[in-house]
């Protein structure tokens, strides 16, 4: 231990030197002197703040308190919650419904419309299909399954957090993750991850302890993005709520979409849990989070960020995507091994785990496919089933019915487990590059991949057991 | 009705701003936002450089540094929105990204942006801040708010026991948007003097934070804010302790002048959403 002379500025001073004065200047000082620059910091905080300020009233607040006194309730804020989930989904299901419709008709009509002029002005078949049927179809499903969706979601939720219902949120869920051996403020990197994942696990910077923080990371994909909710809608519309009279409906398609967003939510819980007994093993640390006063959002302004920050900038994403794999399922659909096209030859490949799974080798296929972008799911699935010759061409709910029940074996145990596996998969390569760049760590990026879906795998093997053994199904 | 004036020249109203969106180079000066969470931060950098930074009524939205321009007069100004923080000593990522800026990024002034309803809490960064720099501006918004709730703020006793200057905004609606900008020309350029308020600590302690100075100085020539390092020394702050050692601190203060470039410029763009 050198002790270097107090005089200032030697000429050469290590690093190590500094600390050892500082250590040495810290002892000369009466114990507690920090306490006394922080009181005597608040001390002066107090003196100007009272000379400021003048409270003429106590108007205003009143109002905000009185609805959190309903909001955030004991026993009211949970079902509230759960209540503004559903009217949220019923609104954007009802809406999405008729335009998905329309956009789905003009998008195909100009398919074949153009595919046909371009054959006529002698193009080459092959590129007419690649072009036509591979790329444009791929968009053409992208954006009539998600834009109008997304169009109702968006500014749906921007208009709960402009208002200010977020934290809100996070502080009924506090106990839940706190129960569950996490940070409180992972309730709300738990609701940006509603809009995408990659957001969410950038959103986690808000947690001051990094093993919390690297729970939310890790749990943030059981929350289903928006590119995954119209894979959710879809299959509500079109397997559950169908089961059902139409006037109750719509209503049964976003009660389920509640009841699986719900699932996430526990899943997101019982995770968290498992990492903090075990390789992330610690207690829940407390936190303050503000409650903001209630504020008028400005409707021109939501409208901008939901429709041009989030809508525009999803779907454009989605389809950058979704073109190169359109391209792609045309080409392992045209190209032929013996006399079975590729993609027949890798789903045939895929069955048998597809099967254990209570899925098919079709829809693995189309999520390998769609590991870039969990958007174009759907529309991938879609475009396999379609390219292993069986078109249908009015892609309507019933249509779409038909196709996947009588001519692909699907039964309710498909669908269900198509929606659980949408739920839990792996998120896409964006969100496990965030989680890299968040964490600096190769290995937590890949935790973060597989256990997702590991436990996607698992699950819905645990299903199909019960299923079969169960209904016989 | 007066006939125009030459007094208008030199009027705020009468100077111009042009909103230069992301558009950072070639600036004249660099001006940094900061202040407790959902305090109207980001509301004010849209206002002020015309882009269209994620905003909510929520605090922990800002999680990235985020970069804009505006001109003001003959001058370009790069603004950097930062995360709301609470107080410069603290540790999640967010907050880090705000505190570093502000130590170590070298703004020729700082906005601190608080929240009028909510003073006495805003206060206790905005004297962190001052002990830090002399070139800060204080930006009391939501006045509206404020008012409605029945809370007045008495702008120039603030600026009278700050010793800056102290302008009422409301960001939402652009209100004295002109009259901020103006006291952050003068306080940028060095125009306007200020005599920041700071909280004098025992004679033994600034004993030893200037016995200490020099020595930092030595090991790290051209570090912005020695004397914040000195503090945290002396408060044996382990994380500081590394960072010195390392030469990490190097990097830090190297990478303040870099934008944000960990994340993709469209995510950070739409924040956490």
């Amino acid at each position: 231990m050198s002790e270097p002379a107090p005089s200032p500025a030697p000429v050469a001073v290590s690093p190590p030197q500094v600390l050892a004065e500082a250590a040495r200047l810290r002892r000369t000082l009466a114990g507690g002197f920090r306490e006394e620059v922080v009181s005597s910091i608040y001390a002066e905080v107090e003196r100007v703040s009272r000379r400021a300020v003048r409270t003429i009233g106590t108007s205003g607040t009143d109002l905000d308190q009185r609805i959190d006194h309903i909001v955030t309730s004991r026993w009211l804020g949970l079902p509230l919650m759960v209540l503004l989930l559903a009217v949220v989904f019923w609104l954007t299901i009802t809406g999405a419904n008729v335009p998905s419709a329309m956009l789905a008709d003009a998008l195909f009509a100009v398919e074949d419309w153009a595919a046909a002029l371009s054959a006529s002005i002698g193009v080459p078949g092959w590129l007419v299909g690649f072009v036509w049927h591979g790329v444009f179809r791929g968009l053409a499903w992208v954006i009539s399954v998600m834009l109008p969706p997304m169009a109702i979601f968006f500014p749906l939720f921007t208009l709960l957090e402009d208002l200010g219902y977020l934290p809100r949120v996070a502080f009924n869920l506090d106990f839940l993750f706190r129960r569950a051996g996490a940070h409180g403020k992972q309730a709300l990197t738990m609701a940006m991850g509603f809009g995408c994942n990659a957001a969410g696990v950038i959103a986690t910077r808000i947690i001051d302890s990094p093993r919390e923080r690297l729970v939310a990371i890790l749990t943030n994909n059981f929350v289903p993005c928006n590119g995954r909710f119209p894979t959710l809608i879809l299959l509500a519309t079109v397997f559950v709520a169908s089961a059902f009279p139409p006037a109750v409906a719509s209503l049964v398609a976003a009660g389920s979409v509640v009841a699986i967003v719900l699932l996430g939510v526990a899943f997101t819980l019982v995770v968290s849990w498992l990492l903090s007994r075990t390789v992330l093993k610690g207690e829940a640390s407390a936190f303050t989070l503000e409650l903001p006063p209630y504020r008028r959002p400005g409707v021109l302004r939501i409208l901008y960020t939901s429709l041009i920050d989030r809508t525009i900038f999803v779907l454009w994403r989605a389809m950058q995507t979704a073109a190169p794999a359109g391209a792609v399922i045309w080409v392992l659909a045209n190209v032929s091994v013996g006399d079975q096209s590729l993609a027949q030859v890798v789903a045939a490949g895929l069955q048998p785990l597809g099967r254990l799974m209570g899925l098919d080798g079709v829809i693995l296929l189309a999520y390998i496919i769609a590991i870039p972008a969990n958007e174009i799911v759907v529309p991938t699935m879609m475009m396999v089933y379609m390219a292993e010759g069986m078109m249908i061409d009015v892609p309507s709910v019933d249509a779409l019915r038909a196709l996947l029940v009588n001519q692909h074996g699907w039964t309710l145990l498909t669908a269900v487990n198509l929606m659980l596996f949408s739920l839990l998969h792996n998120p896409c390569a964006t969100t496990v590059m965030t989680i890299y760049r968040e964490t600096l760590s190769a290995k937590w990026a890949a935790v973060g991949a597989l256990l997702p879906l590991g436990l996607a795998v698992v699950v819905t093997m645990a299903t199909a057991a019960f299923a079969r053994l169960v209904w016989g199904v | 009705m007066q006939t125009p004036s030459s007094a208008c020249d030199t009027c705020p109203v009468h100077t111009e701003m042009a909103r230069l969106g992301a558009v950072t180079t070639g600036v004249d000066a660099v001006v940094a936002l900061a202040g407790n969470p959902n305090t109207g931060k980001s509301t004010l950098f849209n206002a002020v450089t015309g882009l269209r930074q994620h905003t909510g009524n929520w605090p922990g939205k800002t999680v990235t540094r985020a970069e804009g321009a505006f001109q003001f007069g003959t001058r370009r100004y790069k603004l950097v929105d930062l995360p709301g923080t609470y107080s410069l000593l603290s540790a999640s990522q967010d907050e880090e990204v705000a505190r570093n800026f502000l130590l170590f990024g070298r703004p020729d002034c700082t906005v601190v942006v608080m929240d009028a309803s909510a003073i006495e809490r805003n206060l206790y960064l905005a004297l962190q801040v001052l002990e830090i720099t002399d070139r800060v501006v204080v930006a009391v918004n939501l006045i509206d708010e404020a008012s409605r709730r029945g809370i007045e703020v008495d702008v120039r006793s603030l600026a009278r026991d700050l010793g800056v200057p102290v302008v009422p905004i409301v960001a939402r609606t652009g209100e004295n948007l002109m009259a901020l900008l103006t006291a952050v020309a003068g306080v940028a350029s060095g125009e306007t003097r200020t005599t920041p308020l700071r909280t004098a600590g025992t004679a033994d302690f600034e004993r030893a934070v200037q016995e200490l100075l020099p020595m930092i100085e030595a090991v790290a020539p051209g570090l912005p804010n020695a004397r914040w390092v000195a503090i945290r020394l002396l408060d044996g702050d382990a994380a500081v302790e590394v960072a010195l050692t390392s030469g990490e601190l190097a990097a830090l203060v190297a990478r303040q002048q870099q934008p944000d470039r960990r994340f993709s410029d469209r995510l950070a763009l739409q924040g956490a959403q």
